[in-house]
């Protein structure tokens, strides 16, 4: 659905993108992140045909992003970061507009516009000027925009950033109802726990360049390691730090527990169970402690930050 | 939800390609909006409602009143001119609005951000430019038509002394057109070189200053012309309203290039980096591409750079061959006319007067010096008017050489005097000619290169490779050329023309 190859972007002599690769698959869900100024936008941007890229190639829906811009346009639906309304229209008028742009008859444009709108609960503001929205409706119109034409590829940059959490929920439902028809989505976006909740994968972009690419399991492995696992006990642990040393890789320990490192959880954990039965420890817990995206997210922008200093200074 | 299947809803028009009625058709749906968006603003309103009704009212009452005084002293006909002129000014007031519409509809988008959305749509460069031109034009030019219409009919009714010339109306009707199409084509070239309104609004004094001047000698015109009564409109307007279309249609073409989609975002904040524009044209006046590779050395910079550039001026240099052909032929037929004959008889062409006249007192090395300076004059005018007036000027200024050779030759070849004509411009003019033709079409390719840049460049980058160009062309071949143009002509073709005009007598 969407893949590109090499995409290159320079502005002048500033290289905004860098030899991005991507494939993202039929009901999908891609999350970019980045820090600010990383490339995202104009990635996006090149695969919506706005930008022509310097170099390489994107094919977005079937559609190659040189040779068919129309067609790409036509079968992508595009949140932009600033949702750009006309405050002076009302939020049908202004789907109306863009349903005509898209050249959708007018019976369907005007029924999907009301049940996109109820569906996203803006139901009690069809006929009242933009103007008047909040934050949030404004966004919610936008991310209805963008679905207006039932573009089998959604685009969207920070697609729940001023809605309530309640807003954000019905979006995020969205979403994952509109990925069973096979949909694809590229998401941008700062928020890290909305990026593990939705996206079945991630893309870590720093300077224009692709750093990181993997599922969150994926980029764990390869990033933090192995799984990490912490043993309490109720008591002192009485050297059993040296105990599990020879069955499993100690990263610390304090008085009361131990945190080891495992490539195979099922088939350790019962052994190291078994040994604190033996030595007559009483557990308390054993579990997994579980990165989140956002370390996985800040060690892979500081390691590649360490990389940089490290070319520069050679 | 509704959706089954992820299958665009989009339905194209453009089928195999886009003819103007599809183009036409998509851009009307943006004006729809804008328009209506416009009439929904009571800043546009307001103003247009009074300059449609109120002004034209108060345009007729004065215009009456005025020439009733100027009857009094004898000046009916100063009097009654007053009446074509308020025409003008009741239609010009609205139009100056659609130089805010457009500023507004163009940056106002910008600045808003409201114009990614739309640039995501699958509408086409020119849909979106064609759309937003039409909609900064309409109600300006629905306000002026109504306040032209409105003053014509309280005219007619209050019975004045002089009902102007149907042919004059229409010219008026004509001039508020094409001066709307200037106006908002050249807010958009302003909109889109700028990131705010402010901006815009500062830069649109190089507009609205002009317009200003031509409707000061519109109405200068209208006032002293001597055809002011005729039934066929008064000539100088005519070619007032000629000339503003070739501005309206080159700075059409222009916003045309510069409305896309890359120029439109690309552009981050408004800052003039000279530096940098200086060092891209320095590195293109070096380069063997387009790419700015760096020739190797001088005689690399001959060999490959020097020729890369030469071979962009065909079209340019076939352009200007064509005019020049067209301003000699001119010239010859000027030639021709009663009254423009010369009285070519043998005391007037002698060998005294080509020497006197020739150097006028000059030695050769001043000569060489001054018929250099001159040629290189000639083509820096052309180049710097050029620059300015999308290549125009380069052919008003330059062929003037052409259309006196022209009438030169219909002077001298019936008169029996081609040798002398020969010798006089063959020795120099055939390196002479040449560099003059390549030096126009250099100073056309850099003056008209912003109205359609060559495919996947913007106009600013297509504008520095095209400075680079030319001076690569001047540098290389004009001037180096040119002197010794200069040197044929002092060293060469007078002592051949004094031993012509020796045989002649």
């Amino acid at each position: 659905m969407i893949e590109t190859q090499n995409l290159t972007k320079y502005f002048d002599d500033f290289r905004a993108v860098d030899s991005v690769t991507l494939k993202v698959e039929p009901g999908e869900v891609l999350a970019m992140l980045g820090p600010n100024g990383a490339g995202k936008t104009t990635t996006v941007r090149m695969m919506t045909s706005i930008l022509p890229p310097t170099s390489g190639s994107a094919t977005i829906a079937g559609y190659d992003v040189i040779q068919n811009p129309e067609m790409v346009r036509a079968h992508v639906g595009v949140l932009t970061e600033q949702h750009g309304l006309y405050e002076r229209m009302k939020g049908l008028e202004y789907l109306d507009f863009f349903g005509q742009i898209y050249r959708i008859d007018k019976p369907t444009r005007q029924k999907r516009a009301r049940q996109l709108m109820e569906r996203f609960g803006l139901g009690d503001v069809l006929d009242k000027r933009m103007g008047e929205y909040s934050k949030g409706m404004k966004q919610k119109l936008a991310l209805v925009r963008a679905m207006l034409h039932n573009p089998p590829v959604l685009l969207l940059d920070e697609p729940t950033s001023a809605m309530d959490p309640q807003s954000a929920k019905q979006v995020r439902d969205a979403i994952i109802e509109l990925r069973r028809d096979e949909r694809t989505f590229m998401i941008t976006t700062h928020n890290l726990t909305e990026a593990q909740l939705l996206a079945d994968r991630i893309v870590i972009i720093r300077h224009g360049r692709i750093i990181a690419n993997g599922t969150i399991d994926q980029l764990s492995q390869q990033i933090v390691g192995e799984p990490l696992m912490e043993l309490r006990v109720n008591g002192e642990i009485n050297g059993l730090h040296n105990d599990l040393a020879n069955m499993v890789r100690v990263d610390n320990h304090g008085l009361n527990w131990v945190q080891y490192r495992t490539p195979e959880p099922n088939s350790t954990n019962p052994q190291v169970l078994k040994k604190c039965v033996e030595l007559g420890i009483e557990v308390v817990t054993l579990s997994q402690v579980t990165k989140t995206l956002e370390d996985i997210y800040l060690q892979v922008v500081e390691e590649d930050e360490v990389q940089e200093r490290k070319s520069k200074s050679q | 939800m509704t959706t089954t299947e992820a299958q665009s809803l989009y339905s194209s028009n453009r089928g195999a390609g886009a003819s103007w009625q599809t183009t036409l058709s998509n851009a009307l749906v943006i004006t729809r909006r804008e328009v209506q968006d416009s009439f929904r603003d009571w800043r546009i309103i307001i103003p247009i409602m009074v300059l449609t009704f109120f002004f034209p009212f108060l345009a007729q009452f004065t215009a009456g009143r005025i020439s009733g005084f100027l009857t009094q002293y004898g000046a009916e006909y100063i009097g009654e001119q007053f009446i074509p002129f308020f025409l003008m000014v009741v239609g010009f007031f609205p139009i100056s609005i659609s130089l805010v519409i457009a500023l507004e509809t163009f940056v106002g988008e910008k600045e808003r951000r409201s114009l990614e959305p739309l640039l995501s749509t699958p509408l086409t460069n020119t849909e979106l430019y064609v759309g937003k031109t039409l909609a900064a034009m309409i109600p300006p030019l629905t306000a002026s038509f109504g306040g032209m219409t409105f003053y014509l009919i309280t005219l007619y009714w209050r019975g004045a002394i002089w009902q102007p010339p149907l042919m004059l109306v229409i010219q008026m009707f004509i001039l508020t057109i094409v001066q709307a199409l200037v106006m908002v084509a050249g807010a958009v070239v302003v909109s889109s070189q700028t990131t705010s309104a402010r901006a815009a609004n500062l830069l649109a004094s190089f507009i609205i200053v002009p317009m200003t001047m031509i409707v000061n000698v519109e109405s200068v015109i209208i006032f002293l012309a001597p055809d002011g009564q005729s039934q066929y409109g008064i000539f100088a307007l005519w070619w007032i309203a000629l000339g503003m279309v070739v501005a309206a249609i080159l700075l059409l073409r222009v916003g045309n290039s510069i409305f896309n989609r890359e120029e439109l975002l690309g552009r981050a904040i408004d800052s003039l980096n000279i530096l940098g524009i200086l060092k891209k044209i320095w590195r293109y006046i070096h380069a063997v591409d387009d790419d700015g590779t760096r020739a190797q050395d001088p005689l690399d910079w001959y060999r490959r750079a020097v020729p890369y550039s030469l071979r962009k001026m065909k079209a340019p240099v076939l352009v200007t061959i064509a005019v020049f052909i067209v301003y000699f032929a001119v010239g010859y037929y000027i030639g021709q006319l009663d009254g423009y004959r010369l009285p070519l008889d043998s005391d007037v062409i002698t060998v005294d007067n080509i020497t006197t006249g020739g150097f006028g007192g000059l030695s050769e090395e001043q000569a060489v010096f001054f018929i250099f300076m001159q040629n290189s004059r000639v083509l820096l005018l052309a180049l710097v008017f050029a620059a300015i007036s999308f290549g125009v000027a380069t052919y008003i200024i330059v062929p003037s050489v052409f259309v006196i050779l022209g009438y030169l030759a219909s002077q001298l070849i019936p008169a029996g005097y081609s040798t002398l004509l020969v010798a006089a411009v063959i020795p120099h003019g055939i390196v002479e000619i040449p560099m003059i033709i390549l030096g126009a079409a250099v100073a056309f390719r850099l003056g008209s290169i912003v109205t359609k840049p060559p495919k996947g460049q913007t106009v600013g980058h297509a504008w520095m490779i095209a400075w680079g160009d030319t001076i690569k062309i001047a540098v290389g071949v004009i001037l180096p050329m040119l002197i010794i143009a200069a040197l044929l002509e002092t060293y060469v073709t007078f002592p051949i023309l004094r031993s012509v005009m020796q045989s002649l007598n």
